[in-house]
């Protein structure tokens, strides 16, 4: 396999405080895949997700120290937050939208770095809305608020508001646990359709999505990962006795 | 309600438990509610009465045989009670002008001051800022007035072309003032209320802190900011002590710069009420009137947006 190598993370620590969420974390995250961080709550899932594009930048107290890289540059050494965070986009557990219309919400990072001509708005727009799969739905009502339709429909305007930017990564950090079984599904379709032009990182409680969909799969626990591979390895023979454990059910 | 209804269960588990003492309860119970209801009407009756009051006696002059031409009070440009001359026209538009300019530089001076004070100040130094906001709000307004005679009116007498001090803008910088406070803590706290995952979608856009600043909280919080507004407004206009000591208070025309005496509706009333009878009486709460169906209006414009406000928190 010829895996070009996205993020490269190496002795990663991060306390809160004096709280130490993660420890000594060493992963290479591939080009152009999907994976998936899975774990029983608190084990530091999203506190790494945020160590990926310097969200943690905004809590106080942080302290991280180790290396991270994209593309071989490193990120808190030779990057500032905001190119970075342009580069790596991010979809959050609930689906935030601001109170403002469908299209103005998927123009904002477009307008934030500087484009302005509408024409060219109106073509991110469509083209981001499309690649969620939600432009169907929503064509008509563009005007409306991005907060009067469903939460399945806006965590899809959320991911088309990230695709706008066109980053090179996304994060996802449980995109879909506030979503019934059918908009989980057209997420996840989507996720697997984005893998063509995205590297996508993705959290996530339910271990038939992350079987579905990921090609790698990362078991956090109590802030250190215990094991991380192909999807398929980790789910099929864990070489770690606590990721079977826990993929089958038996943990804790 | 809640406490009623808690109250309620409470009187009807004892009344079940011991009649005697049940029966006592429910008289203890009805006292009390009867004190609630008479404190709730205090406030209902004196807003009647208040109206009521203002009403007669303001109308009486425009009714009747000797009747005075309502439309000559309120587009007349002349105040002259010993001629029996009661036009207000250029009271209202005193009043309105200064209320305008003070709105227009108090409500940036304030949003930008709640912006630092929420956003971006550290701790230390909002625990400065924010006790001297409660100070500035709580100063008695004569003491402004002072202030305002003593500093302001000095100031601009200095440089006013008119060589006198007392002008629009004195009256529109006392007032910017005097307004800030309303503003500043209307607006924070509606800069606090913004959801985190706002802030947190933009950054992850790529946004700066100013842009996060300006393009996302500011216009989610955006209907606070206007009922600060527009409580400023009402602040303003309702406004009498300082500007009746800085407006210059002319006995008529408009003003035709911002160096011009005024004469708000507000001082008309407060300068001449203690002495003025008859006719004169009247049209001074004539004048009342008009004050009072702008600030009606001001109300009935806040009310409109404050329900938008609930509307849109049920939503989220
Ligand atoms: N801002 C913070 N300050 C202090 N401690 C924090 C903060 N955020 C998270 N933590 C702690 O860090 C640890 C990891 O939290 P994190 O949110 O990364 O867990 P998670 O794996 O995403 O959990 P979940 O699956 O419930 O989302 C937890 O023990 C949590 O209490
Ligand atoms: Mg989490």
């Amino acid at each position: 396999m010829n895996d070009i190598t996205k993020f490269s993370v190496s002795d990663l620590n991060l306390f809160y405080g004096s709280f130490q969420a993660l420890k000594n974390i060493n992963m290479d995250i591939y080009k152009g895949k999907i994976t998936a961080f899975i774990g029983p709550s608190g084990c530091g899932k999203s506190t790494f997700l945020k160590t990926i594009n310097r969200m943690n930048d905004l809590i106080e107290g942080v302290t991280i120290n180790g290396t991270v890289t994209l593309d071989g540059v490193d990120i808190y050494k030779e990057m500032d937050a905001i190119s970075l965070r342009t580069r790596v986009g991010m979809v959050f557990q609930q689906p935030n939208p601001f109170p403002m219309s469908i299209y103005d919400n998927v123009a904002y990072g477009p307008r934030i770095h500087g484009i302005r001509k509408k024409s060219t708005l109106d073509e991110i727009v469509e083209k981001s809305l499309r690649q969620a799969a939600i432009w169907d739905e929503v064509k008509d009502k563009l005007k409306k608020s991005a907060q009067a339709i469903s939460g399945g429909q806006q965590q899809r305007i959320c991911i088309a508001r990230t695709l706008a930017i066109e980053p090179e990564v996304i994060l996802m950090d449980e995109p879909t646990s506030a979503l019934d079984p059918i908009s989980t599904l057209k997420i996840e379709d989507l996720a697997s359709e984005l893998k063509k032009d995205y590297t996508i990182i993705i959290v996530t409680h339910n271990m038939q999505q992350a079987g579905r969909i990921s090609d790698k799969t990362a078991f956090f626990l109590t802030g250190e990962v215990i094991e991380y591979g192909d999807t398929e390895q980790i789910f099929n023979k864990p070489s770690n006795k606590k990721t079977e454990d826990y993929i089958t059910g038996r943990f804790g | 309600m809640n406490n009623a209804g808690k109250e309620k269960m409470v009187t009807e588990n004892a009344a079940i438990g011991n009649q005697a003492v049940g029966n006592q309860k429910d008289y203890k119970d009805l006292v009390f509610r009867t004190i609630f209801l008479l404190c709730a009407l205090l406030s209902v009756l004196s807003v009647i009465a208040i109206i009521t009051f203002v009403f007669t006696k303001g109308l009486k002059p425009f009714f009747g045989e000797n009747a005075y031409s309502f439309s000559d009070f309120i587009t007349g440009l002349k105040w002259d009670p010993g001629k029996e001359v009661y036009g207000i026209f250029y009271m209202i538009v005193g009043s309105i002008i200064a209320t305008l300019g003070a709105i227009m530089l108090g409500v940036p001076i304030g949003l930008m001051t709640a912006v630092f004070i929420a956003e971006i100040a550290p701790k230390k130094m909002v625990a400065i800022i924010r006790p001297a906001i409660e100070l500035l709000a709580g100063i008695p307004s004569v003491i402004y007035g002072a202030f305002g005679l003593g500093v302001i009116v000095q100031l601009i007498k200095k440089v006013s072309p008119t060589g006198q001090g007392e002008s629009l803008l004195a009256v529109i910088c006392v007032l910017t003032i005097m307004i800030l406070p309303t503003i500043i803590t209307l607006s924070e706290s509606s800069l606090r209320a913004v959801p985190k995952s706002y802030r947190e979608a933009s950054y992850g856009l790529g946004a700066s802190k100013i842009q996060t600043i300006f393009k996302s909280v500011v216009p989610a919080a955006r209907s606070g900011i206007l009922s600060a507004t527009v409580l400023g407004i009402g602040r303003a206009l309702g406004e009498t002590m300082a500007v009746m000591m800085i407006a210059g208070n002319n006995i008529g025309g408009l003003p035709g710069s911002l160096w011009d005496k005024i004469r708000p509706l507000t001082s008309n009333i407060s300068m001449e009420m203690s002495y003025a009878s008859g006719r004169h009486q009247d049209m001074l709460f004539a004048t009342g009137v008009v004050l009072f169906l702008f600030i009606l209006v001001i109300n009935l414009l806040l009310i409109k947006i404050t329900s938008k406000v609930g509307a849109q928190g049920t939503k989220n």
